[in-house]
């Protein structure tokens, strides 16, 4: 069940020039959120910005009574998202959607910018950390996330577009020389749609079953304004925010 | 302190429906009222007034479908739904189970037939009336066309009324020179109510790409920045028509849906900001409580209508 809740910033952190990672203090969220799922804040009780924004949930407390999002800023709400200070409140909707599917043996997740943000929850949520993570970055300024993923993954592996870190090129530079170890029972993918689609056609190939985050804009988070509708196999119309975000990579017919 | 959702003043008859609080939803901005049961008890609402249904299933349209603009948002679903089918069959005995609110279906043809065919597929126990969208800006046919016409209007309500025993409301495009005379076309035509407004047809362009943001390139304007249009529209015809009115319109605060009350509408529908704010259909008729208990009128009904010219 999902709450509609004032939270309260518990702190932010700034991971990179342009990502913040922003913890709030929301119990009902925080116990319930799963990886994959997601939460749509209002940073204000203006007419601007009128909509929520979703941000899925990169990590949770339960002890604490708190979860983490991490945004990179790129328009109003996460420039206001910046502004804001701890004890400040925020309005909170969720948790929100179908998260991913657990009890992999031997995860590998392959994240791509911000899609690396729910994947850190399900490394995070893990209790052996024994999954394994390819960071996909476009310069070394995102090499952070290596950083976040070391105490919770048993191994990482970087590319960067540049090659100023780790190797040269996308995460397809190394996905399949890992593949091909036959050592994988789930691939868990959250990124760029182009960069899902190319990590789905190279992980069909060796027949691992797969689950990816898809994302599109949102109007509600809640299935309501079909913004984020999109075709589905055999024609199924599916709603990212309600049906998904993850789905099985076999579900995806528009990318 | 009485409940608003049990206050007899806050009751209101709209053509035969009774609503326990003058607030329903706007079709669209609600889904089928299911996707909201976290957020809010639909016994607590007035009416819920469902996404548009159409006889066959829509996918809608391609592409970006909304984007955000001043205390606005732009869409251009296409009426994506599962058709009245799946809507008879799954969603309304889902919903049923849920609720007792009245439901109000909003339906939407290529023809003026499709509607009447509509209307009688829909005349079943659980539906307790009929929303005729002929103000649908995002759709290659009907839609629009019926809303800007008052010939055609009045078909989309002649090909209706006949086949049901429902309410019929008709619903209203603000894209047109005088709504006027749309409003009163559609009561000689038989409508029992009018809802008003819809959609209005606006557009925004993506200055680094230079082309338009939205995937059917015009979308429909709604949420506060249209409020003042949506008052202004139901002041006008409110002295055109006798059928009652329900007021709609970038509803975002009790005080929005007072404006539309005191124009002259019976009900009001809370529209996109049930987006920004998930229990606003209900939690708004506390503030309307709180208004007629300040105002000292004895009913909503006294305070309807009470900025048209010659009631104060």
């Amino acid at each position: 069940m999902a709450v509609y809740l004032e939270g309260t910033i518990v702190r932010q952190e700034k991971l990179s020039p342009d990502i913040r990672l922003m913890e709030i203090r929301c119990p009902e969220v925080a116990e319930s959120a799963q990886p994959g799922q997601f939460v749509t804040v209002r940073v204000n009780k203006l007419h601007q910005p009128l909509l929520r924004r979703p941000f899925g949930v990169a990590g949770a407390d339960r002890a604490a009574g708190t979860f983490s999002l991490m945004y990179r800023i790129v328009g109003e709400t996460t420039e206001l998202m910046d502004d804001m200070e701890a004890g400040e409140p925020i309005s909170v909707v969720g948790p929100l959607g179908h998260g991913f599917h657990l009890g992999a043996k031997r995860g590998l997740l392959v994240g791509g910018g911000m899609g690396l943000a729910p994947l850190h929850f399900l490394a995070q949520a893990d209790p052996d950390h024994k999954m394994e993570v390819i960071v996909g970055g476009r310069t070394k300024a995102e090499v952070f996330w290596a950083d976040l993923f070391k105490d919770k993954t048993a191994k990482q592996y970087e590319t960067t577009d540049d090659g100023s870190y780790g190797v040269k090129g996308t995460v397809n530079a190394v996905l399949p020389g890992l593949l091909a170890t036959g050592q994988y029972d789930c691939v868990y993918v959250c990124g760029p749609s182009p960069m899902m689609k190319a990590v789905v056609e190279v992980v069909d190939q060796y027949g691992v079953p797969c689950q990816v985050s898809l994302e599109k804009y949102m109007g509600c988070g809640l299935g309501a304004c079909l913004s984020c509708s999109c075709e589905g196999k055999g024609g199924r119309r599916m709603k990212i925010c309600k049906d998904g975000p993850v789905f099985w990579s076999q579900e995806v017919v528009e990318w | 302190m009485v409940k608003p959702y049990e206050d007899p003043r806050m009751q209101v008859d709209l053509a035969g429906v009774t609503m326990k609080t003058p607030v329903t939803t706007a079709s669209g901005t609600f889904g089928f009222g299911l996707e909201f049961t976290d957020f809010l008890n639909l016994d607590h609402i007035g009416a819920i007034t469902v996404k548009g249904t159409t006889l066959k299933p829509r996918p809608g349209n391609k592409g970006q479908r909304l984007v955000e603009t001043p205390a606005g948002v732009l869409n251009c679903v296409g009426l994506e739904n599962p058709g009245v089918e799946f809507f008879l069959k799954e969603t309304l005995p889902h919903l049923r189970q849920v609720t007792k609110t009245p439901v109000i279906v909003n339906i939407d043809g290529d023809s003026a037939e499709d509607y009447g065919t509509l209307a009688e597929l829909l005349d079943v126990d659980g539906v307790d009336a009929i929303e005729l969208n002929i103000s649908c800006p995002n759709v290659a046919q009907g839609g629009l066309a019926f809303g800007t016409d008052c010939h055609a209007a009045g078909e989309v309500v002649k090909a209706a009324k006949p086949r049901t025993h429902k309410p019929v409301i008709t619903k209203l495009s603000p894209n047109v020179t005088d709504i006027t005379e749309i409003a009163r076309a559609v009561e000689a035509a038989g409508t029992d109510a009018i809802s008003l407004i819809n959609t209005l047809v606006g557009m925004k362009i993506d200055i680094q790409k230079k082309r338009p943001v939205l995937g059917n390139i015009v979308g429909g304007l709604s949420g506060p920045a249209v409020h003042p249009v949506a008052v202004r529209m139901v002041y006008q015809v409110a002295q055109a028509v006798k059928v009652p009115l329900i007021g709609m319109g970038g509803i975002s605060c009790w005080q929005d849906a007072v404006e539309f009350i005191l124009a002259g509408a019976t009900a009001v529908a809370v529209g996109t900001c049930s987006f920004t704010d998930p229990s606003l259909a209900e939690t708004i008729s506390q503030g309307i409580q709180d208004y007629l208990d300040a105002s000292g009128a004895a009913s909503l009904e006294e305070l309807r209508g009470q900025a048209l010219p010659g009631r104060n």
